[in-house]
């Protein structure tokens, strides 16, 4: 007979062959006694009892609740304004301008918009624009765009992709840059005063630059022509976009901010995940630690009015928000921490009632269902 | 079957006449009409399915003809055509794959297939023609060819014996292969035929082909010259089926009569259709289930499109205008590829990815059979062969096992054990043979000190020495001197002169053994008279005057012999019920006690009785002998009647236990079997009596077991037809199982209560009057009492089976009610039929051939190791992959929903949520290795355990885990997670500005975040899952987790000059830059675990769970053997078959 002493750790098959009869025969032909062959691999076996889930109950309900609390206090710190300025109403300042949009107008219409101030903005305030029903997911949209042109290729440049179309040439000329996407590029122009209580206007400065993502600015989108400067050269074989009134080398005089790297086109060239959703459109930097960014009183916003929305159904808005380490004011996670710690910190209240009435003989491990 | 039809339309014309005429030696016969030499098939065997030319376009049919592969290739083809949003590489590369490897799998068994048939076919076999031998090949014989065949050496084809080199116009053959008897059967050439073959010319009438082995009725008519043609009838001893393998006789001359494909044994074989298990059928069921879903998505998807275009400005806003292309679509066209593109977007939702993992599941599985060392089987030196990996998990469903008897339960040695003689116990006392505790059990009675007489003693020996019809085996050949019985316990005592025995029962074998124990040696049999050698070396002699065969009926046989000094002694033994009417009452009771302990035991046992005949009696005898012999019409019943008058009178001089040793450990494994629910039917060609004690001693019938008989005997009946007793006697025993038995559970328990346990009894011939009974309309209502009594019994035995009739149990089982999981475990290729009809098939690596073995899905070396087989791998395997199959579902409803709910938020204009990379990654690389460890390597029950506990097998029977219940459980869970993706990101994203510098996200931010959610909470919920922590569950599990961040880093990390859209471009970077994204994929994870948590707290644990391990007993072993797959038809090589001759 074969020695059969098994011992679950054996793990090779070389010692342990038989001593007996025609040993070397059945050694080849006869499998390893190997832990994973013989599926005896060593494991650990976790079973989840009403006893080892209880503490994590408790720990996640203690941990969760604190967050929650937290975030809900932050999101409620944030200072946040929202101005409509669709004009779809008669009495709003901008009815006329969004009445009498034509493409072809060459002047642009304003409108200005008055709004107050009963609390400061204390720390830097971002303002955004906000489009609602504006269905930048939409796929046709979203896939209307040539990324390797926005990357700066000359090829791309010259010959935009298919996707582009219906956008792609204008005149038998290659639109740069192409596709729905940038042909629809927000181009309202929105400027903040603040009024004294004397009535002087004081125009609030704007910081252009880091509103969008570092590395689509630096490595996503890219002018073509290299280190190029004159813009106005590389794309003079370009045609603009349909509905841009200026060329995408006239976006901006700061040549840093210029052509496909202008922050604005970047911002906009990514697409939102909602039909209603807002994008940063400026920084207004806290001067000093004395005065607040944005101090109590009267402000007047003006508008130039260019961009159409009432076709579509869509509104415009414009966001003045100041931003915590988790964003923007947002109080759902708050409330979603806090109600899931409490829910948790409830079935381990359950669990343990349960636990200590029902199971506590065999380690809580047969509760009836 | 497919094969069959064909051949039924290539025999074509022929086929309606009822008869075929075949010209021995194609020699035509003067008598006839002109000599047509009629078509008949060819001798070809062909079981391969492809040719070189039609593989392609019909491997590629059969594999489309898939569901799931047809569904893909729509698919893929809509990819190609229609505008969509994922590329038609996504599902084409993986189906391309797919289709590639099966068909390379399946032509190279196809390839083995052809080999296989080559072999066979190209097989040289000697015919005569023309005077001279010619060496032909096999599938060249034609009927009408006389064909010669030496010893040892399998028919080629179906013969009628001509002549044979022995004397007496006999010839000896095995048909083990064929009905699995291993014993020698005598088979006769045609009377007047056996002079110069050469010379004769003979036409034969004989029936068209058919499967009944034991069936053959023709004529053959011997034209001589100037004479009348002489006509010979033909029957089954005259008949040579191909297959069986001839002994003990030189050479034989035959001529074909059924060739090829018409062969009993190749119209015995059944076509191997392909297996697929239940699960598989599940798997369907849920395909079709989340086919409708998809469907419906994409209908809502597409509806919702145009209402919500329908209105103003929506379609078309001036941002986002159409191309010209799209402006000129006809809109119902522009309808339709809407629903296809949608189509596609969903289809995710059933991955080819599942069905490779499926597959590499299986194949990968099934090695954990074949390393088994516990099936290693050191004597045979081998382990298990898995020879499809397509049913490991119908391991773990079976309802019902079909095993054979002979070499499966037993291990077809019959060994004498002891006797009783004038009520005095005789043992044999071998203690090395003492293997088993049987012996010494007999307490209350023990006689083993005392001796009967002398006389008695001696008179009991000479009578089991005479009373037989054993031939000593003829010195010369190579296996004279071997014995059967040496094989397995070698350690009987070396007889001073070996001697090779040949029976057609072998217990008869047994019994003179058992004598020769005693020192009472049967000489041989030479013209007439029998010579004994006896105790003190001196040779008796004994004049053989009649033997008075044996038959089931009478269940007994004698001897008239009669002695030198001329006393005239009958000699009879057979069963106690048929031997005990006959004898003296008195002797009766001391032996009956003997007998019915040595009964319940399991041993087999006979009553030797014997009888003086006075000359009167004697020369009544035998006129009566002789003048039944003759007779004409009813001959057997003027016999019986005869036999009867004969045997009367006599005196009782003993009993004999002989055993059929059963297979190691075959009761414990019956018993286990019986235990996990499952119903266990033998199924066996052998007698009804050697069959019933096998089924006592391997405890499947017990003492109080009622035995239900639906035999030839019980159906004996002078009042009723066969056919009405039979209706009665089924009326009768269902009335009696079915009506008054309390309704029994699913899976039989042994209850020791007062509930009455049946057994059911039934042979081929009552079977096949059951089955096509005169009446066509009774043959359902007979089988639905036949299978409602079998259902409410807890042991069935069918004795008397034909290898095709075996099938037919199996198939009407299978085809019952509720259509219960098969298992047939056999171990000779008379078992192939059934092996290949039931859902499973068991081969044993047993001595008579391979054919089973190659024929089966699985093959062990022993019965005992079909309890691990099924308790623990086929329990294991059904767990594992009915949670691969439910996860994978789950895991892709939840991936896709979110994509769904998405095209509520943009327009229903199918932008995909999540980037093209992850779309194809999620199944193929972030999920796939989790799941797929996990259905190797789970063991959510110790396999200790499993096979402590027989009755854990019940909690997954009926396909526990893949019924609707827990799929709707699954879908539910995947809904639930779906939803909560979705809309948790959604509310985060109703500002969406996530980062502290005030900067926002756009919808490729979205999708990452609810993916990144999703893969880890799928991942989890898995870890969740997993019972059994390996190290490799470990690194999977984590490691595929590491493997998603690490991806996304790095896909996401650099513009990729091949993408038309750098999408992801530091989208997961920026994510996880942001600390409210963060938050929001911690609380949904934990929150979609939540109620999986909750559930697996409260539900009640499943099965003890000590790890408690006991040492194994087991022989260490196994083997690695990974042999071809192909399933060669039955009757491929005969080398390897067993000998046995004693």
């Amino acid at each position: 007979m074969m020695a059969s002493s098994y011992s679950a750790k054996e793990e090779d098959g070389h010692h342990s062959g038989p001593a007996g009869l025609g040993g070397a025969a059945i050694r080849n032909r006869k499998p390893d006694n190997t832990a994973f062959k013989q599926q005896r691999l060593p494991a650990w076996q976790p079973i989840l009892t009403a006893g080892t889930v209880l503490p994590a109950f408790f720990i996640i309900g203690l941990i969760f609740i604190p967050i929650g609390v937290g975030l809900y206090v932050t999101s409620s710190n944030i200072r946040e304004l929202e101005i409509d300025y669709t004009g779809t109403d008669l009495s709003s300042p901008c009815f006329t301008c969004s009445q009498s949009f034509s493409w072809n107008s060459s002047t642009p219409c304003r409108c200005v918009l008055f709004f107050s101030l009963d609390q400061p903005f204390e720390s830097n305030v971002f303002m955004y624009y906000g489009l609602s029903n504006f269905y930048q997911n939409h796929r046709r949209y979203v896939k209307s765009r040539d990324d390797s042109q926005l990357n700066g290729d000359e090829r791309s440049l010259k010959e935009p992709s298919k996707e582009c179309e219906p956008y792609r040439t204008n005149e038998n000329k290659p639109i740069a840059p192409c596709g729905a996407i940038a042909n629809s590029m927000f181009n309202d122009t929105l400027d903040l005063f603040y009024i004294d209580p004397n009535g002087t206007k004081t125009q609030i400065p704007f910081i252009k630059k880091g509103i969008a993502w570092w590395t689509d600015k630096h490595v996503k989108f890219r002018n073509p022509g290299g280190s190029n400067l004159n813009l106005t050269a590389v794309f003079k074989d370009t045609a603009k976009p349909v509905n841009w009134h200026k060329a995408v080398y006239e976006l901006d005089t700061d040549s840093e901010n210029n052509g496909f790297i202008n922050e604005d086109f970047i911002v906009w060239m990514r697409t939102a995940a909602l039909p209603t959703f807002r994008k940063l459109y400026r920084i207004i930097q806290k001067k000093n630690n004395m005065t607040p960014t944005l101090p109590r009183g009267n402000y007047s916003l003006e508008v130039t009015y260019n961009y159409p929305v009432r076709s579509f159904e869509g509104r415009k808005r414009v966001i003045f928000s100041t931003i915590s380490w988790m964003g923007g004011k947002n109080p759902f996670l708050g409330i979603a921490y806090m109600t899931v710690g409490s829910i948790c910190f409830f079935l381990g209240v359950v669990l343990l009632f349960i636990h200590h009435k029902y199971g506590n003989r065999n380690n809580g491990s047969d509760i009836p269902s | 079957m497919l094969r069959r039809r064909l051949n039924r339309l290539c025999g074509g014309d022929e086929n309606r006449v009822d008869s075929r005429t075949i010209y021995v030696g194609h020699r035509p016969c003067p008598d006839t009409e002109a000599f047509i030499p009629s078509k008949f098939c060819d001798n070809r065997i062909v079981s391969s399915k492809y040719t070189v030319w039609n593989f392609l376009p019909k491997n590629l049919f059969e594999q489309f003809r898939r569901i799931a592969n047809f569904y893909f290739l729509i698919i893929f083809l809509v990819q190609v055509i229609v505008d969509t949003p994922t590329s038609p590489v996504t599902s084409g590369l993986p189906l391309f794959f797919v289709i590639t490897v099966t068909a390379i799998k399946q032509g190279y068994e196809d390839c083995l297939r052809h080999k296989a048939d080559n072999e066979v076919n190209k097989y040289l076999v000697t015919v005569l023609e023309d005077d001279r031998s010619v060496k032909k090949e096999s599938e060249k014989i034609k009927v009408g060819d006389v064909v010669e065949v030496v010893e040892d050496e399998t028919f080629p084809c179906d013969l009628i014996l001509l002549e044979s080199s022995r004397e007496d116009g006999t010839c000896f053959v095995t048909t083990a292969s064929l009905d699995g008897e291993s014993n020698h059967k005598t088979h006769y050439t045609v009377q007047d035929t056996e002079k110069d073959l050469q010379a004769l010319t003979a036409t034969i009438e004989c029936e068209q082909p058919q499967p009944d082995l034991y069936k053959f009725v023709g004529r053959m008519h011997i034209y001589k010259a100037e004479q009348e043609p002489a006509v010979r009838s033909l029957g089954p001893e005259n008949l040579l089926l191909k297959g069986a393998t001839l002994k003990n006789t030189k050479k034989i001359y035959g001529v074909a009569v059924y060739t090829g494909m018409e062969t009993k044994m190749a119209l015995n074989y059944q076509g191997k259709s392909q297996k697929r298990s239940a699960v598989e059928k599940s798997i369907n069921a849920f395909l079709l289930v989340y086919l409708c879903i998809l469907i419906s998505k994409a209908v809502v998807c597409t509806t919702l499109k145009y209402v919500w275009q329908s209105k103003e400005g929506q379609d078309e806003p001036w941002y986002n205008q159409k191309t010209q292309k799209e402006k000129d679509t006809n809109m119902y066209l522009k309808m339709f590829t809407d629903f296809l593109s949608f189509m596609v977007l969903f289809n995710f939702i059933i991955p080819v990815s599942m069905y490779v993992t499926v597959e590499m599941q299986k194949f990968l599985g099934s090695f954990f059979i074949t390393w088994d060392k516990d099936f290693f089987d050191s004597e045979i030196e081998e382990g298990a062969l898995v020879n499809t990996s397509d049913l490991n998990e119908e391991l773990g469903q079976v309802e019902y096992v079909f095993t054979d008897k002979t070499g499966t339960l037993t291990q077809n040695n019959m060994e004498f054990i002891e006797c009783c003689i004038d009520g005095f116990q005789y043992k044999h006392r071998d203690t090395q043979s003492e293997v088993d505790g049987f012996t010494m059990t007999d307490g209350v009675m023990n006689k083993l000190h005392q001796k009967a007489g002398q006389e008695k003693e001696e008179l009991f020996l000479r009578a089991l020495c005479l009373c037989h019809t054993v031939q000593v085996k003829e010195p010369g050949s190579k296996e004279a001197l071997t014995d059967q019985v040496d094989g397995i316990d070698g350690i009987l005592p070396q007889l001073e002169e070996e001697r090779g025995f040949i029976a057609s029962s072998p217990d008869e074998i047994a019994l003179v053994k058992g004598a020769m124990k005693y020192g009472f040696t049967f000489l041989g049999l030479e013209s007439k008279s029998m010579k004994i050698k006896n105790r003190e070396n001196n040779i008796e002699e004994y004049k053989l005057l009649h033997v008075l065969n044996f038959d089931p009926v009478r269940r007994r046989m004698s001897v008239i012999v009669q002695t030198k000094s001329g006393e005239t002694l009958l000699f009879c033994k057979g069963a106690d019920s048929s031997i005990f009417p006959r004898v003296k009452p008195e002797e009766v009771d001391r032996i009956r006690m003997h007998v019915e302990r040595n009964a319940t035991e399991g041993y087999r046992t006979l009553c030797v009785a014997f009888k003086q005949l006075s000359a009167e009696e004697y020369a009544m005898a035998d006129k009566g002998l002789s003048d039944a012999r003759l007779a004409l019409q009813d001959r057997e019943e003027k016999l019986i009647a005869v036999y009867n008058q004969v045997e009367t009178g006599m005196s009782l001089i003993g009993a004999t236990a002989v055993e059929d040793r059963l297979q190691e450990e075959a009761a414990e494994t019956m018993e286990a079997l019986q235990g996990a629910g499952m119903k266990v039917w033998v199924l066996t060609g052998d007698k009804m009596e050697t069959a019933k004690s096998t089924c006592y001693a391997c405890r499947l019938f017990q003492r109080g077991t009622e035995l239900l008989e639906l035999t030839v005997r019980t159906l004996e009946d002078e009042r009723l037809k066969r056919q009405e007793k039979l209706y009665e006697l089924l009326q009768e025993y269902h009335r009696k199982a079915v009506q008054d038995a309390p309704p029994v559970k699913a899976g039989v328990t042994r209850s020791w209560s007062a509930n009455q346990d049946y057994g059911f009894i039934i042979d081929g011939a009552t079977l096949s009057l059951l089955m096509n009974p005169p009446l066509e309309a009774d043959a359902s209502q007979y089988k639905s009492l036949f299978l409602q009594i079998c259902q409410n019994c807890t042991a069935v035995l069918c004795c008397r089976m034909a290898p095709l009739q075996k099938a037919q149990i199996v198939k009407m089982v299978k085809n019952s009610k509720g259509s219960p999981i098969t298992l047939s475990i056999g171990d000779g290729a008379n078992d192939v039929s059934m092996i290949l009809e039931a859902h499973v098939g068991i081969g044993i690596k047993g001595k008579e051939g391979r054919q089973a073995v190659r024929n089966s899905d699985y093959a062990i070396p022993k019965l005992k190791h079909l309890k691990k087989l099924l308790l623990a791998h086929g329990h294991l395997y059904y767990v594992r992959i009915a949670h691969l199959v439910q996860y994978f579902f789950y895991k892709n409803l939840c991936f896709i929903l979110p994509q769904f709910l998405y095209q509520f938020f943009c327009g229903c204009s199918q932008q995909p949520l999540y980037d093209a990379a992850y779309l194809t990654m999620y199944n193929i690389c972030f999920t796939s290795m989790p799941i797929l460890a996990y259905s190797l390597l789970e063991q959510h029950i110790d396999i200790e355990i499993l096979l402590d506990n027989a009755a854990l097998y019940r909690e997954i029977a009926n396909n526990a885990m893949l019924r609707w219940r827990p799929f709707l459980y699954w879908t539910v869970l995947g809904i639930f997670q779906g939803l909560l993706f979705f809309f948790g990101v959604r509310f985060l994203f109703s500002n969406p500005a996530l980062q502290d510098n005030g900067q926002v996200f756009g919808n490729w931010s979205y999708g990452t975040i609810v993916f990144t959610v999703l893969v880890f909470t799928v991942t989890l919920k898995l870890a969740l899952d997993t019972r059994h922590w390996t190290w490799i569950n470990h690194f999977v599990i984590w490691g595929s987790l590491a493997f998603y961040v690490f991806f996304s880093f790095f896909w996401g990390g650099i513009i990729w000059p091949f993408l038309k859209q750098q999408r992801l471009y530091f989208v997961f970077a920026n994510m996880l830059s942001s600390v409210s994204a963060w938050l929001v994929i911690i609380i949904l994870i934990l929150l979609s675990l939540l109620p999986e948590i909750l559930l697996v707290v409260l539900r009640k644990p499943r099965g003890p769970h000590s790890r408690q391990k006991k040492p194994s007993q087991s022989n260490v072993g196994g083997n690695q053997s990974s042999q071809s797959s192909a399933r060669p038809l039955l009757m491929r090589t005969f080398s390897d078959e067993s000998n046995p001759v004693i």
